[in-house]
């Protein structure tokens, strides 16, 4: 049935661009600025004479000097030098739902309407706005069953944070905030659920996942639940793409020691329908509207954490909540147990009104529809995987289905080829696609990696994708050179970076590392 | 429930009965639900979800959207002068080009090789910015400026071992929020001003710093408008109790006056948005942290670095380095927790100080410094009008107040929009003790019609 594609004689741009500061020519100008009026400055008098004794800049900053074109062509080639979802099949990024972004919203976000508005403007000048959020937060409560939602968090992880500091205001409030000091997270639950309660003062248990079924049991669990616990921080399904069936029973226990309940449901792209966070009795939890609701990654943000939480907890959101009094749309800020402000304003709204669009777009059944391909997707790929690709497996819960993606190991081709992931995952980019993503810490399953089919790749695409590792796993056992000294069609090729270790050695500044070399 | 049949979903290519049909031939099910039924019962949706009917064809969809972004009025229709920590400043043409090119737009996590180009563009605006605040180390922009400010301060108990921050009582009330809940374990003391000049009050600070102080912060222009030119003496201060000066600076600024490492600040930070980003309804915002190179600072960044490496070719590339800071090197034993921030404007800011180089920064800078200047001394000569601290220097903003006149700020605020102008932030509610007044804001976008209109209007307003 399934077939073989031909793959691609690729090679990605390569343009050997230097960096920015070695194009610069003194007395070239990229952009120039309007004349100050005469009167202006007839009125004003020497700025010299006005500014701040000892607050004139004496030297002025040493930026590279270019002319308009000069500096479009530098980027555009920066631009052409990485692989954005756009251009290609970008199924290896798993856990980050990299699904296509629709165009037309480019031109909502583009549109004056939008990107000329002030976050401090009258509201009966935003009422637009307004309306989309406050309808956005309508459609995240019937997805999750949650009873409030805010969108003030800048990511996900911001999110995370923003919950664990409603989990301690609530636990203060009950004069239970020093004694309940512990949070239980699960190892395959993303790293940010650990780290964002333990920056809030909370300490962390980590339950590690059942060797069979791939999540922790009830008894795990139990053996760390007390009256020290604050709150349970869990994502489901998990890295692994492994459902916790159990995961209500955990919520329950949890509940019943007195402690909440945060799910992470920034990979929700497998749930639209099927499942929600109110059913399996959650407390709070987020979306993150720049993954499985469409809104472009954007070389790593702006995004948004969209931030949910039952009535119980909604008096603590950040300031200020979107509400509607019937005719009009308004910011409410009086709230006086709220834990104040996440981020400046109301967060990244730009991923808000491409999530409010994409969700108009497609409607109910075509919510359900995103989670059914992506689960169907998903399990063929891994079906495909499993059966024909050599040195491949699937750790934990094996022959059983899974949700959105499956984190795979290469462990039996390291052993048998010394190629590891590492190696795979350079060579695969040799045929067009993105690195992929392996795991997040702790790296339980060995030489891992983590593809997510998402609804938005064709059958004919997942079935490159496959034809890509086959290939690669082939060449890892006859010519596993070629794969160990990849990238060959890359804009660089190999270069020694291991992770650097000692802080001497860090260069994140050109100045930097032309002192390091001594150049002028 | 009843699916609806026969839709094909243009985002979804297997949304095609005879593409689904065939994978799960592959797969050996009749149905989709099959392959999740494992679900428990319990957990399960029941029914469907109660959403709109779907706009299903592009041309409905932007019929609607647009429909409902047309009841905004947006600052190319009105006059606007608001500030407070979002700025209209002009965005060059080629940072729209770059920032909206699918590569950067639709690009995420990927590192050395394929993203070689947007890892090379991240470390541009290391180095850009580095230049800018005149300090060796910057990390990639975080959510925004406020948490530039919660991480730099959360910076200075880790590095000193101490617990007490001062900050200035004319800081960003925003930020201050974001600063008691991120800094919750930290006493924050508030630092008095000189009412004639907002000026930090030096002795208040020498009152309130102690062994246990572990940062001085202040902004510099301050969120109120004046430039601080007490910079030299508070790092002095702080510095000879042991703490750490940090300086949250505007980078639009920066061309014009001194970088704060000159006066001491062991930290600078501030918010990037207005190094090409549109306003956004406040989507613009953008941090970013700078320090020396110091191994001491170095290790308490939890922000990516994109350092540079080079091979035996002569070949650069670019990885994320010294991991082990960040939670996603070590989860919880990370110095603080790291997610997805905001890379995107991060090479926006790079193309913006590439175009702008040091010449276009000083004029940027200048041009402001003489707006805010002008319009200071115009519409102070308006009848019921005062111009506070008018014994600092302004850049950029500056506060009106309204106290002789017999009208609030809100009240005048709604005779502005009438007439087709956004007026300043109100703060008589954050800032009791200034009365009725407002926080203007001009940029180079301001035109000199653009003040003299405000003066006339205002005139005319509180006669």
């Amino acid at each position: 049935m399934s077939k073989d594609v031909k793959l691609r004689n690729f090679h990605q741009a390569k343009w050997d661009e230097p960096i920015i500061f070695e194009l610069s020519t003194p007395g070239q100008r990229g952009i120039l600025l309007p004349r100050i009026d005469n009167e202006v400055v007839n009125t004003v008098g020497n700025i010299d004479e006005v500014i701040p004794k000892g607050m004139k800049r004496k030297n002025k900053p040493k930026l590279p000097e270019l002319a308009q074109p000069q500096v479009l062509r530098h980027f555009l080639r920066l631009s052409q030098e990485t692989l954005g979802q756009d251009i290609n099949i970008d199924i290896g990024l798993g856990t980050c739902t990299m699904k296509y972004s629709p165009k037309i919203h480019e031109q909502f976000v583009a549109n004056h309407k939008f990107s000329e508005l002030h976050p401090l403007q009258d509201e009966s000048t935003t009422q637009g706005i307004l309306e989309i959020m406050y309808k956005m937060e309508q459609f995240l409560k019937e997805l999750s069953g949650m009873d409030a939602f805010v969108f003030q968090p800048g990511g996900g992880a911001q999110a995370v944070f923003s919950n664990a500091s409603i989990l301690k205001a609530y636990h203060t409030d009950r004069g239970e905030g020093e004694k309940r000091n512990e949070i239980i997270t699960t190892a395959f639950s993303h790293p940010v659920n650990s780290a964002a309660p333990h920056t809030k003062g909370f300490k962390v248990i980590t339950l590690m996942p059942d060797k069979e079924t791939g999540y922790p049991s009830i008894e795990a669990l139990k053996s760390v639940v007390s009256d020290r616990t604050a709150g349970l921080f869990i994502t489901n399904p998990e890295d692994t793409g492994i459902f916790n069936v159990n995961v209500k029973e955990m919520v329950d226990i949890v509940h019943e020691a007195g402690g909440l309940c945060i799910a992470d449901i920034a990979d929700a792209n497998g749930l639209f329908g099927i499942t929600r966070a109110k059913e399996v009795g959650y407390d709070m939890c987020h979306y993150n509207l720049h993954k499985a609701f469409s809104s472009p990654h954007g070389s790593m943000g702006p995004c948004c954490g969209a931030q949910g939480v039952k009535d119980f907890l909604a008096k603590y959101l950040p300031v200020p909540v979107v509400k509607y009094d019937g005719s009009k749309y308004y910011l409410d800020y009086d709230r006086p147990e709220s834990i104040g402000k996440i981020r400046k304003f109301y967060g990244v709204v730009a991923a808000v009104l491409r999530a409010y669009s994409w969700i108009m777009s497609i409607g109910a059944d075509g919510l359900k529809e995103v989670s059914e391909l992506s689960i169907l997707n998903n399990n063929y790929l891994m079906k495909r995987l499993l059966t024909e690709v050599r040195g491949i497996s699937a750790p934990y819960s094996e022959g059983n289905y899974r949700m959105e993606q499956v984190r795979y190991s290469w462990q039996k081709l390291k052993e048998e080829t010394g190629i590891g992931t590492n190696e795979v995952e350079r060579r695969c980019m040799d045929y067009g696609v993105q690195e992929y993503y392996q795991s997040h810490p702790p790296y339980l399953v060995p030489e891992p990696f983590t593809p997510e089919p998402n609804e938005t790749y064709s059958k004919d695409e997942i079935d490159e994708y496959v034809s890509i590792l086959k290939k690669v796993s082939q060449e890892a056992y006859e010519n596993p050179e070629i794969v160990r000294t990849a990238p060959h069609n890359a804009p660089i090729s190999l270069i020694p970076t291991d992770p650097i270790t000692n802080p001497e050695d860090l260069i994140v500044s050109w100045r930097v590392y032309k002192r390091k070399k001594g150049l002028k | 429930m009843e699916k609806k049949k026969n839709i094909v979903y243009p985002y979804m290519p297997n949304s095609v009965e005879s593409i689904k049909k065939e994978m799960m031939d592959e797969l050996g099910i009749k149905n989709i639900e099959e392959l999740y039924s494992y679900i428990p019962e319990k957990l399960r949706m029941k029914g469907k979800l109660n959403l709109p009917e779907p706009l299903l064809s592009e041309i409905e969809l932007k019929e609607h959207v647009e429909g409902i972004l047309s009841k905004n009025i947006s600052c190319n229709e009105y006059l606007s002068f608001l500030g407070a920590g979002c700025y209209r400043h002009y965005v060059p043409a080629v940072c729209d080009e770059v920032n909206r090119r699918s590569e950067f737009l639709t690009a995420y996590c990927g590192g050395t090789y394929t993203d070689h180009g947007k890892c090379q563009a991240i470390f541009e605006f290391t180095s850009l910015m580095s230049e800018l605040v005149d300090m060796d180390v910057v990390s990639l922009a975080t959510y925004d400026g406020g948490q530039a400010t919660c991480t730099s301060l959360r910076m200075t108990h880790r590095i000193t071992g101490r617990k007490e921050l001062l900050v200035p009582s004319t800081m960003n009330p925003e930020i201050l929020s974001q600063l008691r809940n991120y800094c919750d374990f930290m006493t924050i003391t508030l630092v008095d001003y000189d009412p004639k000049t907002g000026q930090m009050d030096l002795d208040d600070l020498k009152r309130k710093i102690s062994e246990d102080t572990a940062g001085v912060f202040i902004e510099n222009p301050s969120y109120l408008g004046f430039i601080e030119e007490h910079g030299e003496e508070i790092g002095k201060i702080a510095h000879e109790h042991g703490a750490l000066f940090v300086v949250s600076a505007d980078p639009s600024s920066l061309g014009i006056l001194e970088a704060p490492v000159t006066y001491g600040a062991d930290i600078t930070c501030g918010d990037i948005q207005c190094l090409g980003m549109h306003m956004g309804y406040g989507s613009g915002q953008s941090g970013y942290i700078a320090s020396k190179d110091d191994p001491k600072f170095i290790m308490n960044f939890p922000n990516h670095f994109y350092s540079l490496y080079e091979n035996e070719k002569g070949e650069f590339g670019f990885s994320r380095s010294l991991n082990q800071r960040t939670s996603y090197g070590s989860r919880e034993k990370a110095v603080e927790y790291l997610g997805t921030n905001t890379g995107l404007w991060a090479i926006t800011a790079a193309v913006y100080l590439s175009l702008m180089g040091p010449e276009g920064m000083y004029e940027l800078g200048e041009n402001i410094m003489y707006k805010s200047q002008y319009a200071v001394k115009v519409l102070s000569k308006v009848k019921g009008v005062k111009v506070l601290f008018d014994k600092s220097t302004n850049f950029k903003e500056f506060i009106l107040n309204f106290d002789d006149s017999n009208k609030t700020v809100e009240e005048i605020n709604k005779e502005l929009l009438n007439r087709g102008i956004f007026g300043g932030k109100d703060l008589s509610k954050e800032f009791k003790q200034l009365g009725q007044s407002a926080l203007y804001c001009v940029t180079e976008l301001t035109k000199k019609s653009d003040i003299d209109r405000l003066a006339n209007e205002l005139s005319q307003i509180l006669k």
